[in-house]
């Protein structure tokens, strides 16, 4: 069953609902102002030209241009001049639109053929519908579990291709709440075209009712460090110990695994890249192909098994963001 | 000296020359980027995942494909002796190197059966059979014989090419009175074989000298 | 036994030497070769459009209502490939070039007939197999057969199509060869590289990108084949592969392959303009280094249709970069086409007009190519109807106007027969009419959201889609009319002169049509092309030269 679409009237511009669209849009009424100057001079041209010199129309013919080279250099160079500026312009754009801030949200995204799953960190999931607050900048970190799909928002402007076997993101923030056309814009096969849904953007403080609501979410105290201020909320995960990754993986480093607290978020030597961040794709990689990467002090190969085929993605989810959560804080203590 | 008759597109014979030389060149230009586009890939999986291409190499008959290095160079040489021989009218040096050329080539195809064959035993052909206990990456190490299958096999096939048109040249000059007529047909073919060659000269190191 | 007053028979031209089968399908004549490719085109061409039919009219409502979605996918598939890769790729230079390139340097045939010949067969081998792919239940995997869907996911006829192409690829790559060669060794006594008319070097650089680029298309396609045969692992991230290198390898290609389409167009341009505006081309030299420009520059921005496909930053930065650059060597062909009406005597007949037609229609493909490689503009517009209209400008309101422009052009030498006018005249602007209303709204709802693909679509972008299927029916009505009357000048016998058109170049000093053999001896060329008298410029030319 396909989730209704947000209902619209006929329009010739699509809504605006992030920071990032208007500075879209700028540079793409720029490009409007620059295909009508061309247009218009080249019909212009055409126009003048081909009325003034038609056959039959007596006028004078001789005007040779001597200075070729002149300009033929002269529109070599303006529009090489045009097209370098346009593209600045556009590469920082581009920049800012896909560089997530490093306070962003994260919130999780599985595609497949033919829905959006989404996986709000604390436990609500979603199913082509995906809720955001406005005014903070949101993640979304996302997989897909077969073929290449797209994430695609218009009022926001961004889209982003979702791949199996690895993350990808898309950041924004939302500015207006209401709702909004959620696409897949890569072709996926039977029902590519209904896999389509809802963002809702909604005021942060009904995002935090909504977010509440669900019963299924995982309870986590706040505490508080000893300065009084509100640390990140450790939470559950099964998974963890399921997979047996708290024999190898504690509080301090082991002969058998490193640390993981305070892992996330740093920036660590990486042997074929120079340095790595430790970010959702680094996590992933590193339970998925342990052997991509082997930690500082660990001898290759590692003995750290792979959790291919064994772990599936709301899993994977789990075991992010609980790392994530180890910032500053001890581990629980193993269940027995 | 008996030149090949002149198709009637051509203007003299030494434009016909120079048009089949130049189409040589580009068609082995054309393979140039069809076996790149397969040298692209191999290095890019190479690059990503070098351990697991490290451990599958291993596993490859080194002193097989050497023995088929040594194989190849040497039919180039008695391909260009051949190319020399019938310039030069020399009928009966012209076949022999022809054919030497042509057995070096089905050597070269024997050997490489041979260490397919011996692949097969060992469960190393990508597929249902493929056997993986060796492997840490499993998956990467099956990556890299598939490549090196396809990338062996492919230059196996223009190998075999290669032997056919060498002895239909080899029947061609035995055939022909004045073997000079052949001289350029002859020299056109040679282009191709060193072709084959220089392909396998890359192949060689790429796929079987990872460590 | 001839006299001095005794005129000698006259040779019969290229179509009446041999009337059996055999002599049209052994045929060594470059000549009777176009026309072999002429007739397999115009049938694959409304193959495509047919397909191009039924997905306009279901488009015409929200919901996948005259079509399933599972037929809507079949569909564009079938469109795309067909009009690609057997209908655009081969369109100009296999018709046009074939029939034009040795009679243009004063040669005899090409270099190598027989391989010619055999470029014909393995095109409508591919063809045949491209056919038997659609009639074992079509493909589903879009004419770009991203991975893994096509080699994993895909329930279609994928092998039968991908070996279709495979063997077409072929036969580009054979015709590549031939023009190569050809212009290389062949030209006529007097044709230096820069006496050669404009068309020529656009279907040299045109053949340079067949023959380095086709290739990597036909080794990308063995590993399609190879995955989907044999289930192992090479673009499918499950088995250990990277679906992002399929897209590197096939784009590594499918963007030359976007200027293979269209430098021949332009060089049809090249010879109409001066013709009917009976003056030089302005900037010769320019346009043709522009050819070549092209030709490079277009290998080394295939990144650009994966800015979100998960290119890295500094890759992403490099490859729009160089997008942009390669739009300067095409806006100066433009600039150079205009300048070149600039005291011309202009004549509006219908291959001017085609002409015309393609200078604004690229013109705005051209310009929205921009949008496209701004990447942040590409961020919301990829994936979308913005990136559909962009290229539907450049190959149909381009390169299909060109081709249907030069198929008038010389038509009048190819058959010896002249066609209606007036209907050439009617049909050009009701296809500049039809195009534009079938393809303008699709800049505005790909900028609104609607992404490619689908067969249904939220109820808002209705009436834009309405007005394109509308334009669609106008278009398709405008192909139909040339093939009509195109057609019936074929009754008549061959009635027209060697330059009915007063055009320069060699092809115009041969009979309409022309002998077997082009030529009795080969031309001497002893000037410059277009070199079209400008009565008035040559007398103010002597008068200040004292």
């Amino acid at each position: 069953m396909m989730t209704a679409d947000p209902a619209r009237g006929f329009s010739l511009w699509p809504e605006s609902a992030s920071t990032g669209a208007p500075d879209i849009d700028r540079v793409y009424i720029a490009l409007l102002g620059l295909t009508l100057f061309f247009a218009l001079l080249i019909g212009a041209l055409a126009l003048g030209f081909g009325v003034k010199y038609r056959a039959g129309a007596q006028v004078i013919r001789d005007r040779i241009i001597h200075k070729t080279p002149l300009l033929e250099i002269t529109w070599i160079l303006g529009p090489f001049l045009i097209a370098l500026a346009i593209f600045v312009w556009g590469a920082v754009v581009y920049m800012d639109a896909t560089e997530p801030p490093a306070e962003a949200r994260a919130i999780y995204v599985v595609g497949q053929q033919w829905m959006w799953k989404v996986q709000h960190p604390g436990g609500r999931r979603e199913i082509n519908e995906l809720h955001v607050p406005s005014g903070e900048p949101i993640k979304l970190v996302m997989t897909s579990q077969d073929v290449i799909h797209s994430f695609f928002v218009p009022a926001f402007r961004n889209k982003r291709d979702v791949l199996p076997g690895q993350y990808t993101y898309l950041w924004f923030e939302a500015t207006r709440p209401g709702t909004y056309h959620l696409f897949c814009a890569e072709y996926c096969g039977a029902d590519h075209a209904r896999m389509r849904g809802r963002v809702v953007v909604m005021t942060p403080a009904d995002f935090q009712r909504w977010l509440a609501a669900d019963p299924s979410a995982a309870t986590s105290g706040e505490s508080e460090s000893a300065s009084g201020e509100a640390m990140p909320p450790t939470i559950d995960s099964p998974a963890f110990v399921r997979f047996g990754c708290d024999d190898c993986h504690q509080a301090s480093p082991t002969p058998a695994g490193p640390a993981l607290h305070g892992l996330f978020g740093q920036r660590l030597p990486d042997p074929s890249h120079g340095s790595a961040t430790v970010d959702e794709s680094y996590l992933r990689q590193s339970i998925l192909e342990p052997n991509a990467v082997i930690a500082a002090g660990y001898a290759a190969p590692s003995t750290m098994p792979s959790y291919a085929n064994q772990i599936d993605e709301y899993q994977m989810i789990e075991l992010i963001e609980f790392i994530k959560s180890l910032r500053d804080a001890p581990m629980r203590e193993a269940l027995p | 000296m008996a030149e090949a008759p002149l198709a009637h597109q051509f203007d003299d014979i030494v434009q016909q020359r120079e048009a089949a030389g130049l189409g040589m060149w580009t068609f082995l230009a054309t393979e140039v980027l069809f076996f790149g586009g397969l040298f692209t890939a191999y290095t890019v999986y190479r690059m990503s995942y070098p351990d697991a291409f490290r451990e599958a190499c291993h596993h490859l008959y080194m002193w097989l494909g050497a023995v088929n290095t040594a194989v190849l160079l040497t039919s180039s040489w008695t391909m260009a002796l051949a190319v020399r021989a019938i310039a030069t009218t020399d009928r009966r040096s012209g076949i022999s190197s022809l054919l030497w050329t042509a057995a070096l080539g089905t050597l070269f195809l024997l050997i490489k059966g041979v260490e397919y064959y011996l692949d097969l035993r060992e469960q190393l052909v990508p597929g249902a059979g493929f056997r993986t206990a060796w492997s840490v990456d499993p998956s990467h190490a099956q990556m890299y014989f598939v490549l090196y299958f396809i990338m062996t096999g492919l230059h196996a096939v223009h190998m075999l090419v290669g032997v056919g048109a060498v002895l239909v040249m080899a029947f061609l000059v035995w055939r022909d009175s004045q073997v000079t007529r052949r001289a350029n047909a002859v020299e056109m073919t040679g282009l191709y074989w060193h072709f084959v060659d220089i392909v396998w000269i890359f192949l060689f190191p790429l796929l079987y000298l990872v460590a | 036994m001839t006299t001095a007053g005794t005129l000698a028979l006259p040779k019969p031209s290229y179509l009446a030497a041999g009337w059996s089968l055999r002599s049209w399908f052994l045929t060594l004549d470059h000549k009777r070769i176009a026309i072999l490719y002429l007739a397999s085109i115009t049938a694959f061409f409304f193959v495509g459009g047919a397909a191009a039919v039924l997905m306009r009219l279901e488009l015409a409502t929200p919901e996948s209502d005259l079509v399933t979605s599972g037929v809507y996918n079949r569909l564009f598939t079938i469109h795309g490939t067909i009009m690609v890769w057997f209908f655009l790729i081969p369109s100009i230079p296999a018709v046009l070039g074939n029939f034009l390139v040795p009679l243009m340097i004063g040669a005899r045939d090409l270099a190598f007939p027989r391989l010619n010949l055999l470029s014909w067969y393995l095109f409508m081998l591919g063809g045949l197999l491209a056919v038997g792919a659609i009639i074992a239940g079509g493909v589903d995997t879009g004419w770009t057969f991203y991975t893994p869907y096509s080699t994993t996911y895909a329930n279609s006829a994928v092998i039968p199509m991908a070996a279709g192409i495979f063997i077409s690829g072929f036969s580009s790559i054979l015709t590549g060869m031939n023009f190569i060669v050809t212009v290389h060794t062949m030209r006529a006594p007097g044709m230096t590289w820069f006496r050669l008319p404009l068309f020529i070097w656009s279907t040299y650089a045109t053949s340079l990108i067949f023959v380095l680029a086709t290739p990597v298309l036909a080794i990308t396609l063995v590993l399609i084949g190879v995955e989907r045969v044999w289930g192992v692992g090479i673009f499918d991230p499950s088995l250990g592969g990277d679906p992002v290198l399929f897209q590197h390898l096939f784009w590594f290609y499918s963007h030359p392959a976007v200027y293979i389409m269209v430098l021949p167009a332009m060089g049809v341009v090249s010879e109409i303009v001066p013709c009917f505006a009976s003056n030089r081309i302005f900037g010769y030299r320019f346009i043709a280094f522009s050819s070549v420009a092209i030709a490079v520059l277009g290998f080394l921005v295939w990144g650009h249709h994966m800015f979100v496909a998960g290119l890295s930053l500094h890759a992403s930065l490099v490859f729009a970069l160089l997008s942009f650059l390669v739009a300067i060597p095409s806006a100066v062909k433009v600039f150079n086409w205009m300048v070149t009406l600039r005291n011309g005597t202009i004549r509006y007949r219908t291959p001017m007009l085609y002409a015309l037609g393609f200078i604004g229609l690229f013109t705005i493909g051209g310009l929205t190519g921009l949008y496209l490689a701004s990447l942040a503009v590409d961020l919301h517009v990829h994936d979308t109807y913005f990136v559909i209209a962009h290229f539907h400008y450049i190959m149909v309101g381009g390169a299909v106007m060109a081709y249907l422009g030069g198929i008038h052009f010389w038509w009048p030498k190819v058959t010896g027969r002249t066609y209606s006018e007036p209907w050439g005249i009617f049909s050009a602007i009701l296809l500049f009419f039809g195009f534009n209303l079938t393809f303008f709204p699709q800049f505005v709802l790909g900028y609104l959201g609607m992404v490619r693909r689908v067969a249904e679509y939220p109820p808002e972008f209705q009436v834009l889609n309405v007005l394109s299927s509308a334009g669609a029916s106008i278009l398709g009505l405008a192909y139909l009319v040339p093939l009509v009357y195109l057609t019936r000048s074929l009754i008549r016998p061959p009635s027209v002169g060697s330059n009915p058109w007063n055009a320069t170049g060699l092809e115009w000093g041969t009979p309409s049509p022309p002998t077997a053999h082009n030529f009795d001896e080969p031309p001497v060329v002893t000037g410059p092309p277009y070199e079209y008298e400008n009565p008035q410029a040559v007398a103010s030319q002597e008068a200040q030269n004292g």
